[in-house]
């Protein structure tokens, strides 16, 4: 077992055997009383465990994040030249050294040579190479002597640094479990100390969703800065057309796929927003509750069906359904020969369409349920019908929020990715003929990043660009959305 | 004031506008109103009291068929107005709503212009020939509603920046312009300041003029106030029904005294 999870463990126990002994030492300081303590005795142990376990691996967590970069840091100066061929990489170099080392340490723990046997090495007599691939550990080459210096080199600084952590963190959980054990005492306030405790907690978790999220925007927005670096950005945001050429010269523009997106989301607005709206009225101002009971929840699992499902129903029905009414010349439904292919706008906003409908109604019915039944009364009560009570009245009323709905919505379809890389084809270009295969942003990040990248090309890191730019515009759209929905619940509250 | 009232009550019309005969209410399982039999007058201004849950308002509603609205409703017997059974067949209920007109307990302008909100019912049921027919109705409404005055500079500004007194006016005047025969008002003032309590009820005291007036209300001072007869419901029933001099000072049945002298609440 490794010296980690050693420590782990024993720190486990530590902290157990620190609740039991606090809340016994708190019962047992007030004499036996428990009315006389300010807490509950479980709060005096749970003070004790937190104590012990939460520095103790919070420091262990940290330790476990830098060492390796430290090592690292340290054994790549000492890499000699001679290790770093033509076609390699110093980086590649390290992670050969890293391979070897961590190789000799399995060698060590499955009891194949002694830990001083390993040290004892040597690259005249013993097939490296061999050894560690007996373990399971693959190495590209023949593990020169320089390497297994390095890699030795490498070994000897993990363990220092395995040797501090342990003499470090011990004592830090010993010295929590100590003091917060002595601490137990009546007049001690366990229980507000545990409430901050889990204040902390709660504060952390939440810190925690917003740092990646500013971190998953950072390391887009390094990328595309290191994309405009090697491609002109008024190429980028003003050029005029998208054809990607892996041996370099390509035309990065992004308004192709940005019509592209635009025009299918569009189409998905058309079928969704009225069929959404329309359900919604239905379900909320006219079903009787079987149906509600019944028809709800059927359209909330609607919602949660995977999105390469639709894609799926894209590419095999909705395609060639389309195909044979606009398509086939003579044989074709109307005669035509206006559509050659299933995937085309058409195919990819309508599914995409169909996916958005639970989305809408159910936030609209959320929104018209959200208008109070006082105004339905006053009106119906006025002697209007129930559907001039939601045209004149319930409509009206709702409709920032209904219009805060259908932003969600857009920005849904913006960013959505399946449907269209199975329904919409993969040609860039500008055209209004909805029957026409075009592209979006969101499959040409896909089809970018897919095969074999080079992760310095322009042609792949353009993707990044891409995705920032589709980052941006759906946040600006959820940010107007929620803005409007925000203040139209207000309204009523 | 009560001796006023009974004496108008006594030269007034005895017209009979509304007549209910055993009126059973079910909200599911539970039975809200038993067996209620009333005979309202026109032109007067009849008062439902009663502790709170007693039925009033459901009753009330049975009135304009608003209960039709409520899925678990059922109601049985027969309401009359103007001798036509409201729950027949062939009635439309939208069609006597809006020959009965209601106002809610809370104000509830539409969020729309105060003009827009008094024209809903008139351009609902084409009661305005043009434009300028339908300025004079909304203008007519706003008078009656009294509250002409307060907001004809402003009439193309939301009813709901008004003030709770005068959203309630607004909310009268916009009953009144669909010429309802029938005004049906459930507990108008309970969410106004004594102020604007008193102007409606002045406003409802000159109602009667041209409607048969239905309030429910929970203040016997105000019963008191407006009405020339009272209804007192309890726990379902309709205990006693009278003028309102006589259920205030001498009232024939225990239940109601209790209520009146603050026993029961
Ligand atoms: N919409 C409803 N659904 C079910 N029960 C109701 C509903 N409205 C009122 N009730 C019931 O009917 C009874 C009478 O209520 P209500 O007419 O509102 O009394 P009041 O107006 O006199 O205070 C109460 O028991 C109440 O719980
Ligand atoms: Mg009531």
């Amino acid at each position: 077992m490794s010296t980690t999870s050693l420590l782990v463990i024993a720190i486990l126990i530590l902290a157990t055997l620190g609740y039991f002994l606090a809340s016994k030492r708190a019962i047992s300081t007030a004499g036996g009383d428990r009315r006389k303590l300010h807490s509950l005795p479980v709060y005096y142990g749970s003070n004790a465990a937190m104590f012990t376990a939460i520095p103790a691996l919070g420091v262990l967590l940290i330790w476990l994040l830098a060492q390796p970069m430290l090592v690292e840091r340290n054994v790549l100066s000492t890499i000699p030249d001679k290790l770093i061929t033509e076609g390699s990489s110093i980086g590649l170099v390290m992670s050969d050294v890293r391979r070897v080392a961590d190789g000799l340490e399995v060698v060590v723990s499955t009891g194949t040579l002694s830990q001083n046997e390993t040290l004892k090495l040597d690259t005249e007599q013993t097939d490296i190479r061999a050894l560690l691939a007996g373990v399971g550990a693959a190495v590209g080459s023949d593990v020169l002597p320089e390497m297994l210096e390095v890699a030795q080199n490498y070994r000897a600084q993990t363990k220092m640094g395995q040797l501090w952590m342990v003499l470090s963190i011990a004592p830090l959980a010993l010295i929590g479990f100590a003091l917060s054990v002595l601490a137990a005492k009546p007049t001690f306030r366990a229980r507000n100390t545990v409430e901050r405790g889990i204040l902390a907690l709660l504060v952390l978790a939440a810190s925690l969703a917003i740092l990646t999220t500013i971190c998953i925007v950072f390391s887009m927005l390094f990328e595309s800065i290191n994309f405009f670096k090697l491609h002109p950005w008024t190429d980028f945001f003003f050029g005029g057309s998208w054809a990607p050429n892996f041996r370099g010269d390509s035309d990065l523009s992004i308004l192709p796929l940005l019509w592209g997106t635009i025009y299918i989301s569009i189409i998905a607005l058309i079928v969704a927003v009225p069929v959404g709206l329309f359900a919604a009225i239905y379900l909320s101002e006219y079903a009787g509750p079987r149906v509600r009971a019944f028809a709800k929840p059927l359209l909330e699992i609607l919602a949660g069906i995977p999105t390469i499902v639709y894609g799926l129903f894209a590419l095999v029905t909705v395609g060639p359904a389309l195909v044979r009414v606009f398509g086939r010349g003579e044989e074709g439904l109307l005669g035509v020969e206006w559509m050659s292919g299933a995937t085309a706008v058409l195919t990819a906003g309508l599914v995409m369409g169909i996916m958005l409908i639970p989305f809408v109604s159910s936030l609209s019915d959320d929104i018209i349920n959200a208008v109070p039944q006082s105004l339905r009364d006053g009106s119906l009560g006025l002697g209007a019908t129930p559907s001039e009570t939601i045209r004149q009245v319930v409509l009206p009323a709702a409709l920032p929020g209904i219009v805060g709905a259908v932003l969600l919505a857009a920005s849904r379809a913006i960013g959505e990715t399946m449907i269209v890389v199975l329904g919409a084809g993969a040609i860039a270009k500008f055209s209004a003929n909805p029957l026409e295969a075009m592209t979006t942003i969101t499959t040409r990040i896909v089809s970018q990043l897919t095969g074999d990248t080079d992760f310095a090309s322009p042609e792949t890191l353009v993707a990044f660009a891409l995705g920032l730019t589709l980052f941006v515009l759906t946040l600006g759209l959820n940010v107007i959305a929620l803005y409007i929905v925000r203040k139209y619940r207000e309204q009523y509250d | 004031m009560n001796d006023k009232n009974i004496m108008e009550s006594h030269m007034g019309t005895t017209a009979i506008k509304i007549s209910a005969r055993d009126v059973q209410v079910y909200y599911g399982d539970n039975h809200a109103i038993k067996d209620v039999s009333i005979d309202i007058e026109d032109k007067t201004v009849t008062a439902f009291i009663g502790p709170s849950g007693c039925g009033k308002s459901t009753f009330l509603r049975c009135l304009n068929r608003m209960n039709d609205t409520i899925d678990i409703c059922k109601v049985t017997g027969s309401i009359r107005i103007d001798d036509e059974d409201i729950y027949d067949r062939r009635v439309d209920p939208v069609q006597l709503r809006a020959k009965v007109g209601m106002v809610f307990q809370k104000p509830n302008p539409f969020p729309k212009s105060i003009y827009d909100n008094v024209a809903y019912g008139p351009r609902i049921h084409g009661l305005a020939q043009n434009k300028a027919d339908l300025d004079d109705i909304v203008e007519r409404a706003l008078r009656r509603g009294a509250i002409w005055n307060e907001v004809k500079d402003r009439l193309q500004s939301p009813g709901i920046g008004l003030s709770g007194g005068q959203q309630q006016r607004l909310c009268i005047a916009r009953a009144v312009a669909t010429e309802p025969e029938v005004l049906l008002m459930d507990e108008p003032c309970s969410a106004l300041d004594p102020i604007a309590t008193a102007q409606v009820e002045e406003l409802i005291d000159e109602l009667r003029q041209s409607f048969s007036v239905v309030i429910v209300t929970h203040s016997m001072q105000q019963a008191a106030r407006v009405s020339q007869k009272t209804a007192f419901f309890h726990l379902g029933n309709m205990v006693e029904y009278g003028e309102t001099g006589q259920i205030f000072t001498t009232p024939q049945d225990p239940r109601t005294e209790s209520y009146i002298t603050g026993r029961i609440g």
